[in-house]
């Protein structure tokens, strides 16, 4: 088999794995090295499904030894099957890297006999990438349910981040569609390497050049549409992880049907609940960058959230008490609630307004965009002249505002003759 | 009171001295050409660059306004906004008088223009370090970018320090100049002429796994163009080999490959 046939196999085997990012390392050139590591990440091309490509994402094998019904690679489908030799791999990834394709290198695997085979396999690769390839850059590498901590300790030496998915958003789930799979194999290794990481970080401040481990932290995955837990236990769950377990992100994906698996919803006629992924992505954002928490966002009452507008105008339109914010005088916290206006243009609010106060010509001046946020704000005072509204009527342009952006449907306009023609 | 139009050679430096005449001869300049400009309707005044003229206007950006303010004066010299010289010298004669303030100001027109195109310019360049796309030919590292800001300069530490071991060129087509990298150490220099020809075989076989790779990671259920679009706009796919069928890819002239083989010196472009 030639390389091109394993990488097509391999890849397309690892491109369901959501996390493709490359950020939360910093790391210069050094000489006799290549390779380097920006905060922020850096997305290298994206593909016709919008995705970003930052990472030369692939499985080291996709032999499986476990039949996880959502799974692609389960061992119960009839795929190519095909394995990557170290080096294969390694030269692989140095290429493309030179070519300034990629940002560096996602190894994730299939388990092959057992995880500690898996494990073992994956560190030879990476070993041989850092040590003989001098390879600096980016490297994300999945951490295998069940291996040994010794072996997850030393694959967390060599990459930079870790991660290890987390699946289904509940044991339940777990249990009817991933047999092989418990909720503790996957909570094990995910506090191992959060400990791993605070030790690390510790010896780093008594000696500048211990060992790094993972220091990009670690990222999961849950896949969203399979099973029936609703958003509120999704984000309740999102939220207990960046807490209890201090991982950077977590990533959802929509549920593609890959098999016709009696648990699954029926792959005829299913489409993958994309918009209710979106919304759950800026939910996550509003936990992670907003100071919101997930008993803000959804509770006992409301349990899922509405597919036509987004959380965070949600949340405003619950509490008509917050509103209007005055932004010549509210603190950053409260900017940053109001629906329209995000990180960068709740800064630039506070900045700006040190020198003079701040009127809606100049809000629109500094880059705010006023169509969501001119119904939650007052200037000095004032709202919008002009501006009429109701509750319900700001609930229907707000709607209308999201309406134009999504995909799928669109609205017709309505026509004065069509009643007559029936 | 008439008006003038101040004509330089569209350097940074060059810029600077204008400000220097302008308050040596207590003029208030209302527009900016450089020389290969065609001729206006107002009183000119051609500035020659003036080294240490511009230092002075350089370091007073620094001690009378602050350091902040000075490199943002410095960056958005390389933005594509228009008449940018304008805005620039309404922003230093405003600083000179308030100091820092103004950078703060951000309400301001000429401010809110200023740090708008600034915004496009460090977008243009976070897409540019990942869609730059190189070819290796005769163990040098080729590329070529198409920006609209004159990126360059700030792409290239980037991509000094990420391959350091690596002989590089990046040809930027708009501006007419090449960043050359040799031994830890890079230039950028003005390169009129930079002709395309095909790789060799090897190089050919590596774009085409890499097209095959970024195809294969489609998920077809998921197809999205306009998202696509959003994030990788139309005008970069011309010089990226995942959007390109073969032949493509750049190849530096002999004449370029001959430059490189003397040592070069590290220059400060700004």
């Amino acid at each position: 088999m030639d390389l091109m046939e394993k990488l097509t196999i391999l890849a397309d085997a690892a491109k369901y794995d959501a996390a493709c990012t490359s950020s939360g390392v910093v790391r210069g050139g050094k000489a006799g090295t290549i390779g380097t590591a920006n905060n922020s990440g850096c997305c290298h091309t994206f593909t016709a499904d919008g995705r970003c490509v930052s990472l030369l994402k692939v499985l080291m094998t996709n032999h499986c030894c476990y039949d996880c019904a959502y799974c692609v690679n389960r061992k119960s489908n009839d795929l190519p099957r095909a394995a990557f030799t170290p080096r294969e791999l390694c030269e692989l990834t140095i290429q493309f890297y030179r070519r300034n394709y990629i940002e560096g290198l996602f190894l994730s695997s299939a388990v092959l006999k057992d995880p500690d085979f898996t494990t073992e396999r994956m560190i030879e690769a990476l070993r041989l990438l850092r040590t003989e390839y001098h390879f600096n850059g980016y490297i994300h590498a999945k951490a295998i349910p069940g291996a040994d901590p010794a072996l997850t300790h030393r694959l967390g030496l060599l990459a930079d981040r870790l991660s290890v998915n987390i699946e289904l958003p509940s044991e339940s789930s777990l249990q009817m569609l991933a047999p092989d799979k418990t909720k503790t194999s996957i909570l094990t290794p995910m506090a191992q390497i959060r400990d791993g990481a605070e030790q690390s970080k510790q010896e780093l401040k008594l000696y500048r050049h211990a060992p790094r481990f993972a220091p990009a932290g670690q990222s999961t995955q849950m896949i969203v549409g399979a099973t029936p837990e609703t958003d509120r236990h999704i984000l309740s769950l999102t939220q207990g992880l960046y807490r209890k377990y201090q991982l950077r992100r977590v990533f959802f994906s929509a549920y593609i049907p890959v098999s016709d698996h009696k648990n699954l919803p029926a792959p005829v006629g299913f489409k993958p609940p994309l918009l209710r992924e979106h919304r759950l992505y800026q939910a996550d954002w509003l936990l992670r960058f907003y100071g919101f928490t997930a008993e803000e966002l959804l509770d006992d009452e409301e349990e899922q959230l509405d597919p036509l507008l987004d959380p965070k105008s949600q949340w405003a339109l619950r509490h008509p008490e917050f509103f209007p914010v005055e932004l010549n005088r509210a603190d950053y916290e409260a900017i940053l609630r109001v629906p329209g206006i995000g990180v960068r243009g709740a800064k630039r609010i506070v900045v700006a307004r040190r020198v003079g106060p701040i009127t809606f010509e100049g809000l629109k001046r500094l880059g705010v965009v006023m169509k969501r946020c001119q119904y939650f704000v007052t200037c000095s005072g004032k709202m919008l002249p002009g501006l009429r509204c109701s509750p319900q009527s700001v609930y229907r342009q707000l709607v209308g505002i999201e309406q134009a952006g999504l995909p799928g449907e669109t609205w017709r306009q309505l026509s004065l003759f069509d009643g007559r023609a029936g | 009171m008439s008006l003038y139009c101040y004509r330089y050679d569209g350097t940074f430096g060059g810029f600077l001295t204008c400000v220097f005449e302008s308050y040596v001869n207590k003029e208030l300049p209302t527009s900016f050409a450089i020389l290969s400009d065609g001729p206006t309707l107002l009183e000119e005044r051609e500035v020659t660059t003036h080294d240490a003229h511009a230092g002075r206007v350089y370091t007073a950006l620094a001690k009378k306004v602050s350091p902040e303010f000075q490199k943002l004066i410095e960056r958005a010299f390389l933005t594509c906004l228009s008449e940018k010289e304008l805005a620039l010298y309404t922003l230093i004669r405003r600083g000179l008088i308030e100091g820092d303030r103004v950078r703060r100001d951000l309400t301001d027109p000429t401010m809110a223009r200023v740090n708008l195109a600034l915004a496009k310019m460090w977008t243009e360049w976070d897409h540019l370090k990942g869609f730059v796309r190189f070819s290796e030919l005769d163990g040098a590292l080729v590329g070529e970018i198409e920006p609209k800001n004159r990126v360059l300069p700030l792409l290239a530490p980037h991509f000094a320090a990420r391959f350091s071991g690596e002989t590089m060129i990046l040809y930027d087509r708009t501006h007419k100049e090449a960043f050359f990298h040799q031994n830890h150490r890079w230039t950028i220099l003005p390169v009129e002429e930079f002709s395309l020809g095909p790789g060799t075989a090897e190089e050919r076989g590596w774009r085409e796994l890499w097209r095959r790779y970024f195809k294969t990671l489609t998920i077809e259920e998921r197809y999205n163009p306009k998202c696509q679009s959003t994030h990788l706009p139309k005008r970069y796919r011309h010089v990226m080999t995942e959007f390109m069928t073969e032949p493509a890819p750049a190849v530096p002239s002999p004449a370029i490959a001959e430059n490189l083989s003397e040592p070069l010196d590290k220059i400060r472009i700004f």
